[in-house]
């Protein structure tokens, strides 16, 4: 028995919203903790953050955006699908102080972990400003959603088409150059976007949170497929993480270890266009 | 001519040596995920089984970690009665297709065996051999025997973990008329079973048959559930009259060398996951989870765990697999018969060595394993003797790929959700007393969880013990037994 889609949605080119039932996911998820899911029997388990979630309805949000086969298969998929498996909620949610100001920096897919994120500062009572970048206008994501809740939302595109033109973290320096009494930041979004929104803090002395996002295959601890360093030491992000101090972190080593398997995903998303393009052909013929 | 009736002649087949096991070649076998050992027929198991002289003592029956009354059901295989046997097997252990096949047998049942004299170049009975055919005869004649439950006493029993001591646990509870509820966290049960004991030593449609037959007891499964992130222990526990712990020694352990996580470095359980689990071996076709073209890989570490990832590896082609051990060959922790079956494979050994640095390629990736010689001192606290470093002999091999098979420590999945659960802080095992229960009245635990890494077997055999201990506990409110009640068979596991 899956877990069934009520809602899917398109936020930008290749990128969807889904709402799925996961009763008990809805209940016990926090900002900052994801989920874990399979699409079919052959399916790799692959991590995808729990965006939003609605315990009474007893459905969870998560975003996918198409990277490679999984994501290609999620993304096809409608309401009343199933997906084959899920698992949740992992990994430690969000360290949300109260009280403090507190900024966002999200980029691309990553604005669906800011979004619960931002919810969840605003709660305990924060001031919260929201950094949104992305590189052109239509895969910008999210933006009602946040803005809805945030104190300040600053959206940056990076050719300009829309917000400010520019990265995130030119929009962040204005920030902390405009006088801003910045507590904390939590970052998320592309792994060299991430390494400079830490480097952009760090003279400054900001605490600043990373989101990492390594390879994972159980996402419970028992393989270390998603070691990372951070202060020197290996920690597993799928338990001790996903978010560890950003000054300490190796994102060169995330960045390496990211890439490791680009090959085969290529030749996976290859062999699947193949076998479609098959059964396409097939029905075709069957057709004459 | 009288007709003096003889006392009927004992049905015994006299031969010294086990029946012999026909095996896949290891010229053949390394090119594909096949079983190797290809299993007794009808007549071969017969023949095996009738090598028991049904001797007084029994000693092998105190030799298994679940009781099996093992001359008894040799009886019934010697007379053809397969379905009797399998009945009398599954009055203990309700797995014989499995634990045929992954038992150590030689340091348990045969071990003890009255037949077993080496020196004497005679063998012990083949109990794991007929065990296995037992099993295999089953699934092949879609032959269901399940074993009789008591009637339902009303009382819920939560398992986490659908390991071998979470299976052997729910069967036994199943068994005894309790409601039992599996949790386990991946999407596939049986946990190592599944994803650590390869394909090709145990087929994983013979673990879903197994499991298959404990939901016609009304044992009930449910997947993806990692209790202590989908749900507290404690509200488990509120929902169950009695809840086992069960979830197993997942976290793996890494050198602390330098180079450790450059690309291309895994451990064994990623490894075997991977494959085993995600199928990787299958892949792009049929598996979308993918294993890298390895041409040179090392594994390091010597247990059983280790052969399963070097002949894993050597299932994928690769040029060559090393296996990197610090130790000698004597001090190897894996069953004799894995090593043998490594060594036939072709898995290249480089004992009394100790990698010290992983050598980057240039790219991020593994180009080389950097290794120590060593020679073995004085022996340590487990009796081996110690390895140390011979000075100045380093030896490097180019490999593009490292396992790391070194041992692991009970997963804190669980365990960080209730921080007022006793355990050893150390060793981050959960702390029991002679019942199997843990510092919560209504909860046991069993298994590595406990041991801190051990067998699937002794996994099973204090599966059992808990399971016993808490039918006493859901019936009488006390889990220690009556005085001579308890079965000895389990004293030594805890």
């Amino acid at each position: 028995m899956g877990n069934k889609i009520v809602t899917a949605m398109e936020l930008a080119p290749k990128t969807m919203l889904f709402e799925v039932e996961a009763e008990h996911i809805a209940r016990r998820g926090k900002a900052g903790q994801f989920i874990i899911l399979r699409v079919n029997d052959e399916g790799e388990r692959i991590p995808l953050t729990i965006a939003n979630r609605d315990p009474e309805k007893g459905t969870i949000t998560i975003v996918a955006q198409e990277v490679g086969k999984t994501t290609e298969v999620l993304n096809a998929m409608g309401p009343g699908d199933e997906i084959h498996d899920l698992a949740g909620p992992l990994g430690k949610p969000t360290e949300i102080p109260t009280g403090k100001t507190v900024v966002c920096v999200g980029g691309g897919i990553g604005n669906a972990v800011v979004w619960p994120q931002v919810q969840a500062l605003k709660d305990a009572g924060n001031k919260v400003i929201a950094i949104l970048g992305a590189r052109t206008r239509e895969l910008l994501i999210l933006e009602d959603e946040i803005t809805e809740i945030a104190d300040q939302v600053i959206v940056t595109t990076d050719d300009g088409s829309y917000g400010r033109k520019g990265m995130v973290t030119h929009a962040l320096d204005e920030l902390i150059d405009g006088g801003e009494k910045i507590d904390e930041v939590i970052t998320i979004g592309p792994v060299v976007m991430m390494k400079f929104v830490c480097k952009t803090t760090e003279p400054h002395g900001i605490p600043t949170q990373a989101s990492l996002n390594p390879i994972m295959v159980d996402g419970t601890g028992m393989c270390g497929a998603c070691r990372v360093t951070v202060g020197g030491e290996t920690r597993f992000a799928c338990v001790e993480g996903p978010e560890f101090d950003g000054h300490q972190t190796d994102f060169d080593e995330l960045i390496t270890r990211l890439s490791y398997y680009q090959p085969e995903e290529r030749a996976s998303l290859d062999n699947h266009h193949r076998c479609k393009l098959d059964a396409a052909a097939e029905a075709l013929e069957r057709q004459d | 001519m009288s007709d003096t009736p003889k006392k009927p002649k004992k049905n015994i087949n006299k031969a010294k040596t086990k029946t012999p096991m026909r095996e896949q070649p290891a010229g053949e076998r390394i090119f594909n995920f096949e079983e190797v050992p290809l299993g007794y027929n009808e007549e071969e198991a017969t023949l095996e089984a009738l090598r028991c002289i049904q001797c007084k003592n029994k000693p092998c029956i105190a030799g298994c970690p679940v009781g099996i009354d093992i001359p008894a059901f040799l009886k019934l295989v010697g007379e053809k009665d397969y379905e009797g046997a399998l009945r009398k097997i599954k009055e203990k252990n309700f797995l014989p297709a499995i634990c045929g096949r992954v038992c150590p047998q030689e340091d348990q049942c045969e071990m003890v065996c009255t037949l077993n004299k080496p020196d004497k170049g005679r063998d012990p009975g083949g109990v794991g051999r007929v065990e296995r055919f037992l099993g295999d005869y089953a699934m092949e004649h879609d032959l269901t025997i399940t074993p009789e439950c008591a009637a339902p006493t009303g009382k819920k029993v939560a398992i986490i973990g659908s390991g071998p001591a979470g299976l052997t646990a729910a069967s036994d509870l199943a068994q005894k008329g309790h409601d039992v509820t599996v949790y386990e966290a991946l999407h596939k049960p049986g946990g190592v079973l599944f994803y650590g004991i390869p394909q090709f030593r145990l087929p994983k449609e013979i673990l879903l048959r197994e499991v298959d037959g404990l939901k016609d007891m009304g044992v009930k499964f449910v997947m993806n559930y990692p209790v202590g992130k989908a749900e507290s222990l404690e509200s488990v526990r509120e929902r169950h009259d009695a809840t086992f712990i069960g979830t197993g020694a997942g976290l793996p352990w890494f050198l602390g060398i330098p180079g450790e996580n450059l690309n291309g470095v895994y451990s064994a359980n990623e490894f075997l996951t991977r494959v085993n689990l995600m199928g990787g071996y299958k892949f792009p076709d049929g598996a979308d989870t993918p294993v890298k073209n390895i041409k040179r890989i090392a594994v390091v570490g010597a247990g059983n765990t280790a052969m399963d990832s070097a002949r894993t590896a050597k299932r994928l082609q690769p040029e060559i697999v090393y296996l990197v051990y610090r130790r000698s060959r004597l001090e190897m922790p894996a069953r004799v018969e894995e090593i043998h079956h490594a060594e036939q494979e072709g898995i290249d050994f480089q004992l009394l060595h100790s990698p010290i640095e992983i050598v980057d390629n240039g790219k991020g990736a593994v180009g080389a394993i950097r290794c120590q010689e060593m020679e073995l001192g004085e022996p340590d606290d487990s009796g081996r003797r110690r390895p140390v470093p011979v000075e100045g002999k380093i030896k490097e091999w180019a490999v593009d790929t490292v396992v790391l098979s070194i041992g692991q420590s009970p997963n804190p999945l669980l365990t960080a959700d209730c921080p007022d659960l006793a355990r050893d802080e150390r060793r981050g095992t959960i702390t029991i007393n002679d019942w199997m229960q843990t510092s919560y009245e209504d909860t046991f635990a069993a298994g590595d969880i406990v041991t801190g890494g051990a067998t699937v077997i002794l996994a099973m055999g204090q599966g059992r013990k808990a399971a016993d201990a808490m039918h006493r506990y859901l019936t009488s409110g006390d889990p220690a037994a009556p005085a001579g009640e308890d079965s000895d068979v389990c004293d030594g596991l805890s």
